[in-house]
């Protein structure tokens, strides 16, 4: 007796095809090990986020000292700061995220389920705020209400979730046309439920993907308010504050430029080829870009 | 296409209320008015003030005056720089940050078609994944970080060229690349992407079959549908390098609206940071009206 063929569903396929991935494989490994660092490495190191050494200012890496990514100008161990820096870069990136991830959904799945004059008018809407110059506004709010971080959650959130409300309308419009939408409509389900129950669940891939490529561009927003000195404050830190400390430093000790921006880097780069391989395993659509 | 112009600049026209209405909105509810000096005021005074500056009048009102104010260029006076009016100084900042945005756009535009192009014709080869790694790592790398890491490598290390301030065109080589490199990447991605399509279509290999050289087909024949995506993307583009500039200008110590604008948001001196936001909103908006204008030209199929 042959066991009963087992049936490929969208998700196997799309993690065969990730697996496949080289690139992608890679930075899911070297994302695991930024985030373990981030979680974990502080708790090695003798020193805390705002110790001072008076005794060994600005000096460089040092295993001797376990200053392993030297110091900063007051003396502050750069190890220890650059991955606190990195556990609140990607809280910001994961819970803003959140934030554009929730409005984006409902907005757009609303939009395409109901279709017709209401669609036209909410999409309207995401077309006049999308040519607004929204950097600038968030800019103005952290100097007019304080360097709050939960604001920099909601404003940066609340920017990024254009292109996911226009991902998902999309979406929404062509599954709306299935068979079992209409089967479920047929039955007498709600409109809600049919949102709620059968086309949400169906734009998870979609989702992910945006997901993915959403969070990097998230911190490079929080990074770039930190640099100008209008993100975290003092004495937390983000990669992106680390940053400008360190470029403000950069000709006696470029290694407080070198450690947080190399952090930095690498996470962005690991997000975007996750989210690039993702792309190309759940959306086949998008197969032959870049 | 005339009619087509007119009914895009009419619906730009809730766009740009709504850019003013937030800009307005924000200056209201920002804390803090800039008569709240340390030394308590008479309040027959604080009335006089009030009335001087129509700050008496319901809300509705006060924002017609803006308006009527905005459109003949009075942006207002600046609260930090005494003696100067806002539009004086988005005219003394302006042109600086044009010629290095402009340079960035040109720049990338350049490039970026350039290798995403090169990419497309050897897909796969190692040049195409040499090109999109390097494109990747445009995009992965804020500019912000590598600004500092550039100046560390030519103007610090290897004193090729100056770190900042305004001069020749020495002083700009640096920004300018740090502020085109993000956008030669997406540029260099979108066109590689388009061009393996147009590649592909029938009229490509046509054209191949009639023996036409390689150059021939994709500057005569290819290149005009492949910008499709590139010239949609502009706007973003634009939006993505006049952002930039607020911290290149930074770093590098550029006189330019972006420093203006970093500098006046500090010393909340509302008014100028106010006239930049609105002055780069329609700006925005305006080329965005170009764009779609463009890609009607390029692709007559396009309905808006």
């Amino acid at each position: 007796m042959s066991a009963p063929a087992k049936g490929r569903s969208l998700w196997d396929d799309a993690w065969d095809s990730l697996r496949r991935n080289r690139a992608a494989m890679t930075a899911i490994t070297i994302m695991a090990i930024v985030v373990a660092l981030v979680l974990f490495a502080p708790l090695l190191s003798p020193y805390s986020i705002d110790s001072t050494d008076w005794d060994r200012i600005s000096i460089g890496p040092s295993a001797s000292t376990s200053h392993w990514f030297g110091t900063d100008d007051v003396g502050r161990d750069l190890f220890v700061r650059t991955l606190y820096g990195g556990r609140i870069s990607l809280l910001v990136g994961l819970a803003a995220t959140l934030v554009s991830l929730v409005i984006g959904i409902t907005w757009g799945a609303t939009a395409g389920y109901a279709g017709g004059k209401v669609d036209q008018f909410m999409m309207r809407i995401v077309d006049v705020l999308y040519a607004m110059p929204f950097m600038f506004f968030v800019i103005l709010l952290m100097v007019f209400f304080g360097r709050n971080i939960f604001l920099i959650f909601i404003a940066v959130g609340a920017i990024n979730w254009l292109d996911m409300a226009r991902i998902v309308r999309g979406q929404t419009l062509s599954l709306k046309k299935k068979e079992f939408i209409e089967a479920a409509r047929a039955g007498g389900v709600s409109s809600f439920n049919i949102v709620r129950r059968h086309i949400v669940p169906n734009l998870l891939g979609v989702v992910i993907v945006y997901v993915t490529l959403t969070i990097p561009q998230v911190i490079l927003v929080e990074s770039f308010l930190s640099f100008l000195g209008l993100g975290v404050q003092e004495p937390m830190t983000s990669w992106g504050a680390l940053v400008n400390d360190g470029a403000q430093a950069m000709e006696t000790a470029p290694w407080a430029l070198i450690f947080p921006a190399t952090f930095l880097a690498v996470t962005l780069f690991c997000f975007n080829f996750i989210g690039d391989g993702l792309r190309d395993a759940l959306d086949p659509r998008d197969r032959r870009e870049g | 296409m005339l009619a087509f112009a007119f009914r895009r600049l009419l619906s730009a026209i809730p766009t740009l209320l709504v850019l003013l209405a937030l800009s307005f909105a924000l200056i209201r509810v920002a804390p803090g008015g800039p008569f709240d000096a340390e030394k308590q005021i008479p309040p027959e005074i604080q009335e006089r003030l009030n009335e001087v500056y129509h700050l008496d009048e319901p809300l509705y009102q006060q924002f017609g005056r803006y308006l009527v104010g905005l459109a003949q260029g009075d942006f207002g006076p600046s609260f930090q720089y005494k003696d100067y009016t806002v539009t004086e100084l988005i005219a003394a900042g302006f042109p600086v940050s044009l010629k290095l945005g402009g340079l960035a756009m040109l720049l990338a535009l350049f490039v970026g078609v350039s290798i995403g192009t090169l990419a497309a014709l050897k897909q796969n080869s190692r040049t195409d994944h040499a090109v999109m790694g390097v494109a990747m790592t445009g995009i992965s790398i804020p500019n912000f970080v590598l600004a500092p890491l550039l100046v560390l490598v030519f103007a610090v290390t290897l004193r090729w060229l100056p770190a900042g301030g305004l001069g020749d065109w020495r002083n700009l080589v640096l920004p300018v690349i740090s502020l085109a490199l993000p956008q030669i990447a997406y540029i260099a991605r979108l066109t590689r992407g388009s061009m393996i399509e147009v590649l592909r279509s029938d009229f490509i290999r046509t054209a191949r079959a009639q023996g036409l050289p390689t150059l021939e087909i994709i500057l005569g024949h290819a290149l005009k549908p492949a910008l499709v995506p590139i010239v949609s993307y502009l706007g973003p583009a634009t939006a993505g390098i006049i952002t930039g500039s607020v911290v290149i200008e930074q770093i590098f110590g550029v006189p330019g609206l972006g420093r203006y604008f970093v500098q006046g948001a500090l010393n909340r001196d509302y008014t100028l940071v106010m006239g930049i936001v609105v002055f780069y909103g329609v700006l925005i908006i305006a080329f965005n009206f170009f764009v779609d204008l463009a890609y009607r030209w390029l692709d007559p199929r396009v309905k808006l």
